[in-house]
């Protein structure tokens, strides 16, 4: 039988500990479990086969730690040979008649991925790979991924299985006391991704004994139409006169295991601490249960890192303004790859309250597939909301849905078939919610019959491809109704019919109704009332619009989504205070200096970005930089350098003047009103992620009227200097922060010195000194950013 | 055997937050202080692993049987103690999606959650050696980490073998020698 068709039909039972039994038979600490396949084969067989005759449908193979990262490529193909010899011949010599099968176990690698990290995300595929590939040469039935503490490498280890087997694959997961993994995803979180991706089972093992995972399993079984798995420890380990021993006896360990499969659990075993015996006793009260049903539970669902954001209940806001379209400051922004303003877009569309971020960084000049795949990747960094993927660029599509760490949603499918099939097949690899267009080869319908025909058709396509209707979600389009009085109506309707007629949730990309009329946002928040009231299930909207927020608030507080109105009240202070916090701190600047100096050297951004906003009525943007902004900065920094203002002041002054400047870049975008002529170059160098020096520098660089060109962390010497070449830079500047990475710095100068001579390297981090500086050959150290500063300042006069 | 100890949050220390930030002591500093302590709210967890170990000192050299490492300093330390106890602590990842966060948009508040994270990471450790010098009814040496003195900062590896606290707490070890989650501490603490 295959091991599909059996977990269909049976409760499925593992096996147990392997780390314990291994010690008491010898294995010293410190010493690699995985090398024993080869030198203590025999053993390894006799545990496997006291697994299968205490009754384990499944026994997994010792290989646990099995990867390239730890093994050479040689020994790795031997290691995993011989692990699943051992269990072929358990699975031989094992003496009962149950179906037994062998799982090819896949730990994690012991290592973080990026940007928490330093493993790259597809190198962690590539590793999961290599160790997928020989495990089904070698002959196994099944992969089981197993005691995961992180979602990102869950995704890595999971997508290396499906890209290069067929075969079923089980992924649990290790959660903590609080419900949740290591990085932080809830149980919810990883049904929404692994299923997506076409886990065949998932659960939870290790770290806890079942009691204590009780409330990740209910989850699990609430969330997931796929079968459970639970694999608990033999509860907590404690020292008890120098032995260990766990709390929980063995048949507190069934009983306990034996209620979570009267709820519906499907796949259950035993981790640390448990042994055949428990397992014997696990089969003995299992025998006689007939497992639960598993049924579909039609949920709508999408996730991050941390949670799941579901479809249907309350209406759930994507916040529309990271894109380009008609903002030219961010238009801007993604032409100097300054990913910074990608970024803080993003954090201050979630203060706002929305649930799901889209992320649209199309434009003509620039490489789609690159910017999409770093916004992703930045603003997973930033922000723990969803992310909803914005391109008509296929190859950008993959790349970011790669990349995301969760189920994303995906803006969007159409009726056109080239549309279906290259869409479809990415939903189907990745998982994700996928926005529907009710538009095909003839356009947009005029009519709400028609666009609900599309949708129809839609639908059926995605059925071809084994994607859910739980998995579309369709928007019927919003037209402004300056163009076509009707279009309002229209939309409304298909709304209402898609909603009641196929059973779909919908969005709108709300604003789009009043284009070309006065006051768009009076319009814009009356449609979102109409169409919530039509059905509707999200909305792509602007958070920073008050009225749409208002509309919201309104809405859910009037139609008792809104419990005691909190939410509601929340929002209502927000609105008055937003006015009346500025007037306070207004009051408290020091009245010798201007409003726009006094808000920079209180550290105050919100004063200082709207006092630059009164000076632009009246003076020049150089003006308003030379008089006001520069001579704020002199004064702290001046401050700074005599010691009687510490780091973090400066820093928040420095963040005012950036807001001011903000002010100024935004209301005069196509003047660069930095200095071409002060290019500055600056990266913390190769093998290094230590970057709030770095970025601290960039701040007071950007201050002082630099033009920072920021490569990142861990950057090779080969691009700095490329980048200074490009940009002809009079300076760059590195960081390092420890140091193994010194020589890596020596290295990068080397280079630069040598290809391009008439550039100036300005080094700093807190293993250097002035002479360790100057013998890997830099020509300034500067001991803080303020000093950095007024040596560019000095070159670059000259 | 290595057990896992998880402890509710230690009081915090304002005054080591503000050394950490070079003795800052303006009105500002203190209220970003408390804006970062609000929003970090309880997303920190207290987490150590330990074992206990056996040691013969010889000079320069300590042996604990499951490896050993040469350090003139660290025999120095675990000289005369009763119990050597090896431990992994952190205080969890979040602080350090903080850090990363405001690196890119605000490097004050990324330099106040550096401090933050480094002030906890010590508590943590403190709080672990107290509970370890009641529970073994002694008194605890300071402890010593790699990187100290001449302890090679290599020997995360062997304390990784030993700890494994990748599986334990989520700590991973770079190929740097550094640890992720950054606010992390390994080391040995003697009990006399």
């Amino acid at each position: 039988m295959k091991f599909k068709d059996f977990l269909k039909e049976n409760i499925v039972c593992l096996d147990g500990g392997m780390g314990t039994l291994l010690q008491e038979r010898g294995l010293k600490l410190g010493e690699y479990p995985e090398r024993w396949n080869l030198t203590h084969a025999e053993e390894i067989t006799d545990i496997h086969k006291a697994y299968y005759n205490a009754g384990s449908n499944v026994v997994s193979t010792n290989t646990f730690g099995a990867n390239s990262l730890k093994f050479s490529d040689a020994e790795l193909e031997e290691i995993v040979k011989a692990a699943v010899l051992n269990a072929k011949k358990a699975k031989e010599q094992a003496d009962n008649t149950k179906e037994r099968f062998i799982a090819l176990d896949i730990g994690p690698t012991g290592k973080l991925l990026k940007p928490l990290g330093d493993l790259d995300f597809e190198d962690a595929v590539e590793i999961f790979a290599k160790t997928v590939r020989l495990g089904v040469k070698y002959g196994v039935d099944l992969i089981f991924i197993e005691t995961m503490n992180d979602s990102y490498e869950t995704k890595a280890a999971l997508l290396a299985a499906k890209e290069n087997c067929d075969l079923p694959v089980l992924v649990s997961n290790a959660y903590n006391e609080d419900k949740k993994l290591m990085t932080g995803a809830t149980p919810d979180a990883m049904v929404a991704m692994l299923e997506g991706m076409g886990a065949d089972a998932i659960g939870a093992n290790c770290s806890l004994g079942p009691a204590q995972l009780k409330g990740v399993i209910e989850t699990l079984l609430e969330k997931a139409s796929v079968p459970i798995i639970l694999k608990p420890n033999a509860g907590l380990p404690r020292s008890e006169n120098g032995k260990t021993v766990f709390d929980i006896t063995v048949d507190e360990f069934s009983l306990e295991v034996v209620n979570l499969i009267k709820k519906g659990v499907r796949v259950v075993g035993g981790c640390c601490g448990t042994t055949p015996k428990y397992i014997n006793a696990l089969c003995d009260k299992i025998k006689d249960l007939t497992p639960v049903e598993i049924t579909p539970k039609n949920l709508t669902v999408v996730s991050s890192f941390t949670h799941s954001v579901e479809f249907g209940k309350k209406s759930v806001l994507i916040g529309e303004r990271i894109n380009p379209t008609g903002k030219k400051r961010f238009k801007q922004a993604l032409l100097e790859n300054d990913i910074s303003y990608i970024l803080s877009e993003g954090v201050k569309q979630q203060e706002k309250g929305v649930d799901i971020l889209d992320v649209n960084v199309g434009l003509p000049e620039i490489n789609e597939a690159l910017m999409l795949k770093t916004a992703v990747c930045e603003l997973q960094a930033v922000t723990d909301l969803p992310l909803q993927i914005d391109t008509s660029d296929i190859a950008a599509m993959e790349e970011a849905l790669r990349r995301y760490n969760g189920k994303a949603m995906i803006n969007s499918v159409n009726g056109k078939r080239a549309s279906i099939d290259s869409v479809f097949k990415l939903v189907k690899k990745y998982g994700g919610v996928v926005v529907a267009l009710t538009l095909d080869e003839n356009g947009i319908p005029a009519t709400a019959e028609e666009r609900f025909e599309i949708a129809q058709k839609i639908l059926s396509a995605a059925k071809s491809y084994g994607i859910d209707k739980k998995d579309i979600i369709f928007d019927p389009l919003a037209l402004t109704i300056s163009a076509d009085n009707n279009a309002g109506a229209v939309t409304l309707k298909a709304v209402r019919k898609i909603k009641n007629e196929l059973g779909c949730h919908t969005s709108l990309g709300v604003s789009n109704i009043s284009f070309g009329l006065p006051n768009r946002d009076a319009i814009n928040g009356t449609f979102f009332a109409l169409a919530l009231e039509n059905g509707l299930s999200a909305a792509i909207m602007n958070p920073y619009s008050a009225d749409m927020m208002k509309t919201y608030y309104t809405y859910n507080a009037l139609k008792g989504l809104d419990e005691n109105c909190n939410e509601y009240i929340a929002s209502a202070e927000q609105f008055v205070t937003s006015v009346t916090a500025e007037t306070k701190s207004a009051n408290t600047l020091e009245s010798s200096y201007s409003d726009c100096q006094g808000a920079i050297i209180k550290g105050l951004r919100e004063r200082s970005a709207e006092a630059t906003k009164q000076l632009l009525l009246t003076r020049s943007p150089l003006d308003i930089i030379n008089s006001e902004i520069i001579p704020a900065l002199n004064v702290v920094g001046k401050g700074y350098e005599e010691k009687h203002i510490y780091l973090p002041q400066l820093l928040m002054s420095a963040e005012a003047a950036k807001a001011a400047f903000e002010v100024i870049k935004a209301s005069a975008p196509q003047k660069e009103t930095a200095n071409e002529q002060n290019a500055i170059v600056i990266a913390t160098v190769r093998g290094d992620i230590h970057d709030i020096g770095k970025n601290i520098v960039k701040l007071l660089f950007e201050n002082y009227g630099f033009k920072v060109v920021d490569l990142g962390k861990d950057v090779p010497a080969e691009v700095i200097l490329e980048k200074v070449l490009e940009l002809n830079a009079k300076v760059v500047g590195l960081s390092a922060l420890m140091t193994t990475t010194v020589c890596e710095m020596e290295k990068t100068i080397a280079l630069i010195k040598k290809k391009a001579p008439f550039c100036r390297v300005i080094v700093g981090g807190a293993v250097l000194t002035k002479e360790y500086a100057e013998k890997i050959g830099a020509d300034k150290y500067a001991k803080d950013a303020m000093e950095g500063v007024r040596y560019a300042g000095e070159l670059l006069k000259t | 055997m290595v057990f896992t100890k998880t402890y509710s949050a230690p009081p915090i220390n304002q005054k080591e937050i503000l050394r950490y930030l070079g003795g800052d002591k303006s009105e500002q500093t203190s209220e970003l202080i408390c804006d970062c302590l609000k929003e970090l709210g309880d997303r920190l967890k207290y987490r150590v692993c330990y074992c206990e170990l056996s040691v013969a000192i010889n000079q320069n050299e300590c042996d604990f049987s499951v490896f050993r490492l040469k350090s003139k300093d660290l025999a120095k330390n675990l000289n005369g103690s009763r119990r050597i106890i090896l431990f992994a602590a952190t205080v969890g990842v979040e602080i350090d999606r903080l850090i990363a966060k405001y690196g890119k948009i605000s490097p004050t508040k990324a330099l106040v959650f550096q401090a933050i994270g480094s002030e906890r990471a010590e508590a943590l450790c403190n709080l672990f050696c107290a509970d370890m010098e009641k529970a073994y009814s002694a008194k605890a040496k300071p402890r010593f980490s790699p990187g100290y003195g001449d302890l090679e900062l290599s020997c995360q590896k062997q304390i990784f073998s030993v700890l494994l606290p990748e599986r334990k707490l989520g700590i991973t070890l770079s190929d740097g020698m550094l640890m992720f989650p950054t606010k992390s501490v390994t080391a040995f603490v003697g009990l006399k």
